[in-house]
């Protein structure tokens, strides 16, 4: 046998920057937002402040819930696309329920409405096979209607009587947070327990990571599906209680567009689209970073016209990061 | 091919890192022109890494690639095709919804101010038909190709771009037996023609029929590169492995006499299978033979309940599944592992812990919450137990090698505890070492108890484990072989020569 080249053996892998590059990838989201938070506190004054931080909270708290959602779903493989129209239809619904019966029970049923309408919403794609993106547009499409056609096009109010207790989310409460803020936390604590901690979050990271291998293990994929839209669904019609509160109103025109500022805050906190991988924390580290960018403006005078063109910026800056800190690692 | 030269490629120090692993280590490499040749070496021993650096698919972190003498930058696979190198990779690259025709020139259309000139790229793909003796519809969807055909169809576009270097990765895995043997014929016919070839496989006797030189790989580094009339299978393997090894087959346990019929099935119907009855006791492993297309990986999954039958029945102990679902299957003890580890069995982003647990979550919780300390020590026992060799359970589990993973597939489904066990392609882009391991398991398995169906492509690997080969044609049953069964037997009945055979 003839031999033309000496046996090699392999060194012990050198790879440092790599498994930096590994560690940027599940934590450099993390780092921006301190980085932004240490800027603002050290070029304003008025950012570190207790009325500030207690307003920022507030105002995540929406985009907030509807990322925890739009996160389940994207895990599991889906999109849902009809955040924001649920969330104005349970509104709607809450409000009116409300005025019929009484406050309190208005509440519950417009979560009960975001639950039932995830749950057509998850059927729909799940029964038709139709992609998810198409079939929460449509769906999406159908549920705004719907809020048009119950409404007769106007604004909603409580009973002038309840007027007051159906602002109760924007009422100070533990350590001076507002209802909101504190709902938002507790719901998104539930949920980051549900996803890691749970056999139902084992099994969406499954379906969402290999959905056929998920079902040959037993799993039933279209039912994990049906539950993600219907948190999804609970979280819409949560953050529409928090902006009717907010506004003593609900309308059919509700917060249209949310639904990709929550798929954008997921995406942001590096939950991948492709499904599978994920975390609930990184939603709310994305919803808070978007919306310190809104803070930042304001605080800094800066003429909002540019927040958009930031945000988007920053989002692709954020998912190139992550695509090429993978290619990296892997 | 073409009118032009082969270079002589000089790869010198090359080596490659991904997230801390380096797995590819300072090569020094000359592959001369119009040479075949082979690299072996277990998986994950950097043969894929080392051609995917060739054909400009993935950047090396060190050293450098010469041609004729001259140092080069292949960046992308761009650049390789202008060096005249070009890689047909595992997973192939073609446009699935294009014709042939599209496929075989993508990017290279001939045109004429701006428009595609249909004629003489017609012109072209004929004259290439001729020169390798493919006979396939221009005009024809690649999608509806067999895998066989697609493959010539990359070939063909290798030679359509002028390629003086074709680099392929187990080109042979996905193809019938006569397929291969064209191939490689093919193989010898271009190395004649001048065209150099550089060929990945775990087939040894194959390399080393076809090969002139051969290069073993081990962990990232070169072991050798030697003459391939020079060496023997033995050697080569001794190389990949560090030591010399006996693939020795272990013989299954005796039946024991007795022993009761864990898994039946009557009629099965449905697509290809056209009327599978089979029966399998405690104990016993079944083997399915078949060509591709033969029915035996859905006559598996009918069995699981992976697809419905359309007619027919599947009892286990003599209680028929009341539904076909995997979920009823795997009620009733039925456990699979499918054809495809990346695409049916395991979820490669998730860690290996998960995956392992994955099928056996309902027995291991704690009202809606997973039993972590219980999993860990469920999935670090089977690991063991099975021999899942990973660094870190928490690591994503594509970063094993194909028979780590293989071997936590196994694991995955023995923690159900299962009386029947469906095994489709046991070893498939597996190591040596790990494929004597999954032999000695499944043996191990039958002679606890457990009923096993195996189909595999490898018919001395089928021959070998199984008390019962049943060989399938057309979807339905042309013979059942006892142990002892020569492999020409079993390939003449599936090819549909039965002379040989029993009826059964």
């Amino acid at each position: 046998m003839s031999v033309d080249t000496l046996v090699k053996t392999a060194a012990p892998g050198s790879g440092n920057m790599s498994r930096l590059a590994f560690r940027m990838r599940d934590y450099g989201i993390v780092a921006a937002l301190v980085i932004i938070v240490i800027a603002l506190s050290l070029s304003t004054d008025t950012f570190l402040t207790t009325g500030n931080l207690v307003n920022l909270l507030d105002q995540t708290a929406v985009i907030g819930l509807l990322a925890a959602g739009a996160t389940i779903c994207i895990i599991s493989g889906v999109f849902d696309l009809t955040a924001s129209a649920t969330l104005a239809l349970s509104a709607i619904i809450g409000v009116q329920v409300g005025r019929a019966t009484d406050v309190y029970v208005g509440m519950l049923a417009a979560v009960v409405v975001g639950a039932l309408l995830g749950f057509v919403t998850g059927t729909v794609v799940v029964r038709s096979g139709v992609n998810s993106f198409v079939g929460t547009l449509a769906t999406s499409m159908v549920y705004r209607g719907l809020a048009v056609v119950v409404t007769a096009g106007a604004i909603v109010y409580p009973m002038t009587d309840a007027a007051e207790t159906f602002g109760m989310l924007t009422w100070p409460s533990l350590f001076g947070l507002t209802s909101a803020t504190i709902m938002f936390v507790v719901v998104v604590a539930i949920l980051a327990v549900v996803v890691a901690r749970t056999t139902f979050g084992r099994r969406l990271y499954a379906v969402g990571g290999n959905a056929e291998a998920a079902r040959l293990s037993g799993i039933r994929v279209g039912s994990i599906h049906v539950t993600a839209f219907m948190i999804s669904g609970v979280c819409s019609a949560l953050a529409g209680l928090i902006l009717a509160s907010r506004a003593g109103s609900a309308q059919s025109s509700m917060a249209t567009g949310t639904e990709l500022t929550a798929i954008a805050a997921a995406v942001v906190g590096g939950t991948s689209i492709l499904g599978g991988e994920g975390a609930i924390w990184r939603a709310i580290v994305g919803a808070l970073l978007l919306t310190l960018i809104g803070n930042g403006f304001n605080l800094l005078g800066w003429d909002t016209i540019y927040q958009q063109v930031l945000q988007g910026l920053l989002i692709l800056f954020a998912v190139t990061m992550d695509r090429w800190l993978r290619k990296r690692t892997r | 091919m073409s009118s032009q030269k082969a270079p002589s490629i000089a790869v010198r120090g090359v080596g490659k890192t991904y997230s801390g692993v380096t797995v590819l280590h300072d090569i020094d490499l000359d592959i001369t022109p119009g040479e075949v040749h082979g690299l072996v070496g277990e998986n994950g021993a950097g043969k894929s890494t080392l051609l995917k650096i060739l054909g400009g698919a993935i950047r090396a972190d060190a050293g450098t690639l010469s041609f004729d003498g001259e140092q080069v930058t292949v960046g992308s696979p761009r650049d390789a095709i202008a060096h005249g190198i070009s890689l047909i990779s595992q997973e192939g690259a073609l446009v699935p919804a294009l014709s042939v025709l599209d496929n075989v020139f993508l990017a290279r259309w001939s045109h004429r101010g701006g428009l595609v000139s249909a004629r003489s790229d017609r012109k072209r793909l004929a004259e290439l038909l001729e020169v390798t003796g493919f006979t396939v519809d221009p005009d024809e969807r690649v999608d509806r190709l067999p895998i066989g055909v697609q493959q010539q169809v990359e070939i063909l576009r290798s030679l359509a771009r002028g390629a003086r270097v074709i680099a392929m990765d187990e080109p042979t895995a996905v193809l019938a037996e006569h397929e291969k043997d064209n191939l490689l014929a093919l193989i010898r016919k271009l190395a004649a023609g001048g065209t150099t070839i550089i060929l990945v496989s775990h087939f040894l006797e194959e390399v080393l029929s076809v090969a002139d030189r051969i290069t073993v790989l081990r962990d990232g580094a070169l072991i050798r590169t030697g003459k391939a009339s020079e060496t023997s299978p033995r050697e080569l393997v001794g190389h990949m492995v560090g030591r010399e090894i006996d693939v020795l087959y272990p013989d299954p346990p005796e039946v024991p006499a007795g022993a009761p019929v864990i898994l039946s099935a009557r009629g099965l119907k449905r697509g290809l299978v056209n009327g599978v009855d089979l029966e399998v006791r405690a104990g016993e492993i079944l083997g399915i033979a078949g060509l591709v297309g033969s029915g035996r990986t859905e006559t598996l999954r009918l069995l699981f309940g992976a697809d419905r039958p359309v007619e027919g029945v599947v009892e286990i102990d003599g209680v028929a599944l009341a539904q076909h679902t995997p979920r009823a299957a795997m009620a009733a003890g039925v456990a699979m592992v499918p054809e495809s580890r990346k695409e049916q069995g395991l979820v490669m982003v998730r860690s290996v812990a998960e995956n392992v647990a994955l099928s056996s979550l309902s027995g291991r919780r704690a009202g809606p919450f997973v039993k972590r300390p219980a999993e860990k020590s469920a999935v670090g026992d089977i690991s063991k137990s099975v021999d899942i060799r990973a660094a870190n359970p928490e690591a994503p589990i594509e970063t094993l090698s194909g028979g780590n993973q293989q071997k936590a597939l196994f694991a995955k489904w023995l923690l159900r505890k299962p009386k029947v066990l469906l095994i489709d392609e046991p070893t498939r882009g597996v190591d040596v070492a790990a494929k004597t391991q999954i032999h000695h398991l499944i043996t191990g398995l039958a002679a606890d108890g457990l009923a096993v169906v195996c189909v595999s492509s490898e018919i001395e690997e089928l021959l070998a484990l199984s008390h019962r080969v049943l060989v399938l044609r057309h979807g339905e049953p042309v013979g059942e072989y006892p142990r002892g069964t020569t492999p020409e037997v079993v390939i003449a009945a599936a090819f549909g020569d039965h002379s040989e055979g029993e009826e059964s």
